[in-house]
């Protein structure tokens, strides 16, 4: 059935009809970007109204946030600090969305991160006077190692037993934050409080501050190098999905599992193997977390739902890599204003909507919406 | 440490997980796969326990938390049943948006103290049950009651009546049900509600019941989540659920009670002696519904049954318009 | 319109000036139908000529963008299936709507609005079976649909629209599943309905069909009427056919003869279960040699899909071996045979054959890329793959703006000109294709015939899995007929048309009578 069509007039009636239809070509580029534009705006309309209707006042609300965050030199920095574990968090779902597998747990293994990488100063592998150059490597590695075993074990039950991933990454989130504070109450507690003892200096990862010496503008700033890590990240991960027969195999799954079994690719191989690369991202994370910010182990900044945000991000950019180190700074902004913020639960329900608002406005990118008059034919 | 109490708390509590089992059996049933349920929980958990304390009145509470939760999870229905939009995600952001508007709206409930409770009963012949009757009808909630009726009848309704059959229809293959002219869309929907109504019943019933107050997103504590594994376990059919929602309930509850006394069973009590070890007994729950969801899953691969076939599948008509 | 079976009473349904249009299709252009009480009229057109379109209007699930229905002289409004039913119209689909893990009996009382609320099934059940009685209909009414045959199956559907009371049935394709003697059974149950008063609708692209049990032909061509109520009787499949098609139709394709060289592809005594864990193949044997093409016959649903499944190695056989080129392949990874040479036409384009959303470049290196030059190191050459993408886009014509354009926004036949560009550009052995013409209009058709036999040509053994019994003989050098997981027997097929004697015996094996058999009793 590939004949044109000649236009005919029928019978003319008032009434009109809307009618969906999926789009049988692709979009313009600047289309999506678009529709996820207005989604946000609708959401923050929305996000407006409930805090109205809490009490609070939306526009004060809105425009402390943008002050907090962009205001000067210095809470543009605490932004770029906020904004770096939820953008490696995104990473770390980002690619295992890309395969479908739905990892809700860069929480736990982000967790699991900061809870390896403190390991080797608290167990203690290395002794206090271990020279950076190694400590900070010897940290990473064993952050992402804790992070992948924590993405290997929801990875192998999916694979060997069709487990659900969402529900068991979930349930690893809460097992993590129970086993983190057995080591924080029990073992490593610091005089009694709920922290382990500060870091030694060769266990933090370098920060703005530490150059004002030589220039005097980045007095006071705290944006540490994590946020380097975070981009050579991204950028590594950008050439693994788009650039690499690994990637590929990714994509080809995510999208048709039955391609790619016809294509002859192991799927349970590789749904183990990205939740593992996943865990090691989020634990990635906690690692630069942990030994750019806290310098401790310490509950509450550590479990602070970078993994949930993490989640957003991912969805909002669309998965690409390049696109999360922005968005990432967006909410590390949000995050970052948040906590001045009445009522106290605003950032995580503007999060919400917003997320809410692009899974809906995605269907403007499968859809073409048209009115039809009823009778008429065009 | 008293076993029967334990098992007596344990019931209470797992009413919570069997109504929020239920409703998302109802849901997935007919072909809607609602990951909002912790969401749902706390919004049910908190406008219960805010309009209680506003009016007095628990039965209100009870039926503001029911409707809701309904409300919200349409939000979910609207995104999946008409936009189309994928299940697992958009039950996610309807958890993101559950927890978040219930902590706005929930700001300084965790303050505002006690509040009168829904009754306490117990059914005069069968709590002289031995041992049975103490457990299961002796000074629990009326929402515990309410519980086992629900079992049956959920279970009758599903299977042997009318809407049952068009709502097992409408999960299997909907467009069957459609060319008969069942509603697809309105019974997805109300479904959805359904099940957005029990998970609201289910919060409502943590606040106002089995662990009165409003302690922001520790209320649930992740049993949305156990819930929807629980269906898993379940196999979707109600009686299973229950059998699955009671048995965590008194571990939940084992949990909470073991660490208080000196001794357990003739021995010197490691968890009072070591407080620390309470974080791994914590764990419990949560792994065990990792456990669970493998034998689940597992009997669900060596029988071939398994989730409703439709479950998770947009159903598109044709070309009709909204 | 002068009918064979005129009467005074006016026609039971009247379509005129439907109009339905899909994005891009206009799948019905002012089409014009009616039917009288008590006949059987056909519906004939090419897949896609818009037969299930204007059905489904009828049927209430499509709504037309314009055009007048009447039933019994009144004009109705059919926006919902239940409306449809309401006015005495009942369709059954080609593909069943029936709830495999409900009864019989629950499938029936679907969507009524009795009994209101709680169900006793068993005083419906024998309400069923009596009224299957009453229609020839037999069937056990507490069966779960799982357990039924397709024929039983399709007795349920027919039995849910008459318990409704449906006046009008509409069968779409309703030959399409079953097997020779299976549809003389539903002919004769038909014509029973008929002589009860019912009328009927029948959907089909079959001419020989169509001629055996319709009283009036109506043929639908790129949706429009091309032949409006002919008389059945006094026109010829030939006339027919060129209504259809708008030409004469050439049965066979050019081909040169068979040079058959070695065994490519050995099949010994494969047994293998399907999804549900129920035996599929059972004890199934066959072979295929370099250049020739060797077609498997068969209904339907008795083993076709697990066949191609175990040869690619995406299934498990339960006893028995494939071998490639002599080298053991059953029950390895499906990377194996890739790697020695298999490629395989998959039955889903969509679903198994490509990946909707990717590009065209992704899609045709699915079994490219592990390799240089488009793979160096664990790195892809993009560039590499869109030079090779574009190669084939220009030889196979693909039609598509731009080699990055994802294949969900191709047509049928497009895509499978990707897929088969894809699998021979990997210079197979052998090539597996299971229905590789299923949905694709005429012209995409013989490019695909003329595609797999190219592949004969170059010297590639070919297995033809296919339901079209036409397409078996214009392809094929040797026909086996699979029933029931097991291989009646083997047909060689010359040059020439088929006799009608080879015909009559492959129906026979089609039914489950094997070859050995049937010769035995030919020559007794």
């Amino acid at each position: 059935m590939t004949e044109t069509t000649t236009p005919q007039t029928g019978p003319q009636a008032g009434s009109f009809r809307i009618k969906l239809e999926p789009r049988l070509q692709e979009p313009p580029r600047w289309y999506p970007v678009a529709v996820s534009l207005g989604a946000i705006f609708i959401a923050l309309i929305l996000g407006g109204i409930v805090i109205a209707f809490a009490g609070g006042d939306p526009f004060l609300s809105y425009a402390h946030i943008a002050r907090a965050s962009f205001g000067n030199l210095g809470v543009i920095s605490d932004t770029l600090v906020k904004a770096t574990p939820i953008l490696m968090t995104a990473l770390a779902c980002s690619i295992a969305f890309r395969m479908k597998l739905w990892n809700i747990g860069a929480e736990g293994q982000f967790i699991m991160g900061a809870f390896g990488a403190s390991a080797v100063v608290l167990a203690p592998l290395l002794s206090a006077e271990t020279p950076a150059w190694i400590f900070i490597p010897v940290m990473m590695v064993a952050g992402m190692l804790a992070g992948a075993l924590w993405g290997f074990i929801p990875g192998y039950l999916k694979a060997k037993f069709n487990v659900n991933e969402i529900i068991s990454t979930l349930m690893l989130n809460y097992i993590s934050i129970s086993w983190m504070n057995f080591w924080i109450f029990g073992v490593w507690s610091e005089g009694g409080f709920q922290m382990s003892p500060r870091f030694p200096r060769t266990a933090w990862l370098p920060r703005l501050l530490d150059y004002a010496e030589t220039f005097p503008i980045l007095r006071g700033l705290t944006t540490h190098a994590g946020l380097l890590i975070g981009i050579a990240a991204a950028f590594v991960l950008w050439l693994l999905i788009y650039r690499s027969r690994w990637g590929y195999e990714i994509r080809l799954i995510g999208d048709n599992p039955s391609a790619a079994r016809y294509a002859g690719i192991d799927i349970s191989r590789n749904t183990i193997l990205v939740m593992m690369v996943s865990g090691a991202l989020a634990g990635l994370g906690g690692m630069s977390e942990i030994t750019g910010v806290v310098h401790r182990l310490q509950t509450s900044p550590v479990a602070a739902g970078y993994g949930f945000t993490g989640i957003i991000v991912a969805w909002l950019a669309k998965l690409h890599p390049g696109v999360i180190v922005v968005v990432s700074v967006l909410f590390g902004a949000l995050i970052l204003a948040g906590r001045e913020i009445q009522p106290s639960g605003v950032p995580k329900m503007i999060q919400g909507i917003i997320l809410v608002c692009l899974i809906a406005s995605d269907f403007l990118l499968r859809y073409r919406i048209r009115i039809i008059r009823a009778g008429s034919e065009e | 440490m008293d076993f029967i109490i334990i098992l007596q708390a344990g019931v209470a509590t797992g009413t919570v997980l069997l109504f929020a089992t239920i409703g998302e059996i109802f849901s997935e049933r007919a072909g809607v796969l609602n990951l909002g349920v912790e969401g749902m929980m706390l919004i049910g958990a908190m406008s219960a326990f805010s309009t209680t304390i506003a009016t007095g009145n628990p039965w209100l509470g009870l039926l503001v938390a029911m409707f809701a939760a309904g409300l919200i999870s349409q939000v979910h229905a609207f995104i999946t049943i008409t936009l189309h939009a994928d299940q697992v995600v958009s039950g996610l952001a309807l958890t993101f948006l559950g927890t978040g508007i219930s902590l706005v709206l929930g700001e300084g409930l965790s303050k505002a103290g006690t509040v009168s409770l829904l009754p306490n009963l117990s059914i005069p012949l069968l709590s002289q049950i031995p041992l049975l009757g103490p457990i299961f009808f002796a000074r629990q909630s009326i929402l515990v009651y309410i519980g086992y009726l629900m079992i049956p009848l959920a279970w009758y309704y599903i299977n042997r009546t009318r809407p049952g059959l068009h709502l097992r229809a409408v999960g299997e293959y909907p467009s069957a049900a459609d060319a008969l002219g069942i509603n697809v869309f309105r019974m997805r929907y109300f479904y959805v509600f359904v099940g957005g109504m029990l998970a609201g019943l289910a919060g409502a019933t943590i606040s106002l019941a089995v662990a009165p107050g409003w302690f922001s997103e520790l209320t649930t504590a992740g049993q949305g989540w156990i819930a929807i594994g629980l269906v898993i376990f379940a196999q979707w059919d109600p009686v299973r659920a229950a059998v699955g929602s009671y048995a965590f309930g008194a571990l939940r509850r084992l949990i909470l009670d073991i660490q208080g006394p000196l001794t357990l069973l003739g021995f010197d009590n490691p968890f009072y002696y070591n407080p620390y070890w309470g974080f791994f007994l914590q764990m419990l729950p949560y792994a065990f519904t990792v456990i669970v969801l493998v034998i689940g899953s597992r009997e669900a691969i060596r029988k071939r049954l398994g989730a409703p076939a439709a479950l998770g599948n947009p159903y598109i008509r044709g070309e009709r318009g909204l | 319109m002068a009918t064979s079976n005129q009467t005074t009473l006016p026609p039971v349904v009247t379509m005129s000036g439907i109009v339905k249009r899909f994005p891009g299709v206009l799948a019905n252009d002012h089409v014009d139908f009616d039917l009288m009480r008590g006949e059987i009229h056909a519906l004939l057109g090419e897949n896609g000529a818009g037969k299930s379109t204007l059905m489904n209007v009828l049927a209430g699930l499509y709504r037309p963008d314009a055009g007048v229905i009447q039933v019994n002289g009144k004009t109705v409004n059919l926006s919902s299936p239940r409306d449809a039913i309401k006015a005495g119209i009942g369709m059954v689909h080609q593909h069943f709507m029936l709830v495999p893990s409900q009864t019989v009996t629950e499938n029936v009382l679907l969507g009524l609005d009795e009994p209101r609320f709680l169900m006793r099934l068993s005083e419906y059940d024998d309400k069923i079976a009596e009224l299957g009685k009453q229609y020839g209909l037999d069937v056990d009414p507490r069966a779960k649909v799982w357990q039924l045959s397709v024929g039983e199956q399709q007795r349920v559907e027919l039995l849910k629209m008459l318990y409704r009371g449906a006046q009008v049935l509409i069968m779409d394709e309703p030959t399409a599943v079953l097997a020779p003697q299976e549809i003389d059974d539903l002919f004769e149950t038909l014509r029973s309905m008929t002589a009860q008063g019912k009328s009927i609708i029948f959907i089909s692209h079959k001419l020989n069909e169509v001629a055996a049990i319709a009283d009036r032909i109506t043929v639908l061509r790129r949706g429009k009427v091309t032949a409006n109520g002919l008389p059945a009787k006094g026109v010829t499949t030939q006339e027919l056919a060129r209504q259809m098609v708008g030409r004469e139709v050439v049965f066979r394709v050019e081909k040169k003869p068979a040079k058959p060289g070695e065994v490519v592809l050995d099949v010994r005594d494969v047994y293998a279960e399907n999804d549900k864990g129920l035996p599929a193949l059972r004890g199934l044997s066959l072979n295929v040699r370099a250049g020739e093409i060797v077609g498997v016959a068969g209904v339907a649903g008795n083993g076709q899909r697990e066949l191609s499944q175990v040869i690619c190695g995406l299934r498990n056989a339960t006893q028995g071996e494939v071998a490639l080129t002599g080298e053991l392949v059953s029950n390895r990874p499906t990377l194996y045979g890739i790697q020695r040479g298999m490629a395989y036409v998959p039955e889903d384009r969509t679903h198994v054959g490509s990946s909707p959303n990717l590009s065209v470049t992704d899609n045709v290196i699915m079994k490219k890329y592990r390799k240089p030059p488009i793979s160096h190191g664990g790195l892809l050459d993009m560039n590499e793959a869109g030079r090779f993408a574009k190669e084939l886009k220009e030889a196979y014509d693909i039609i598509v703006p731009s080699v990055d354009t994802p294949v969900r926004l191709l047509s049928g036949g497009n895509l499978q000109r990707v897929i088969l560009a894809r699998e021979i550009s990997g210079e197979p052995a052998f090539m597996v294709a299971v229905q590789p013409t299923r949905g694709l209009d005429v012209g995409a058709i013989e490019g695909v015939h003329r595609l797999l036999l190219v592949q004969r040509e170059a010297g590639s053994g070919v297995l033809l899995i296919s339901e079209e019994l036409e397409e078996l003989f214009s392809l094929s050098d040797r026909l086996y007929v699979i029933y029931e997981g097991r291989i009646m027997g083997e047909i060689q097929l010359g040059m020439e048309e088929p006799s009608d004697e080879i015909v009559e015996k492959i129906g026979l094996m089609m039914t489950g009578t094997p070859l050995d058999k049937i010769e035995k009793e030919a020559a007794a």
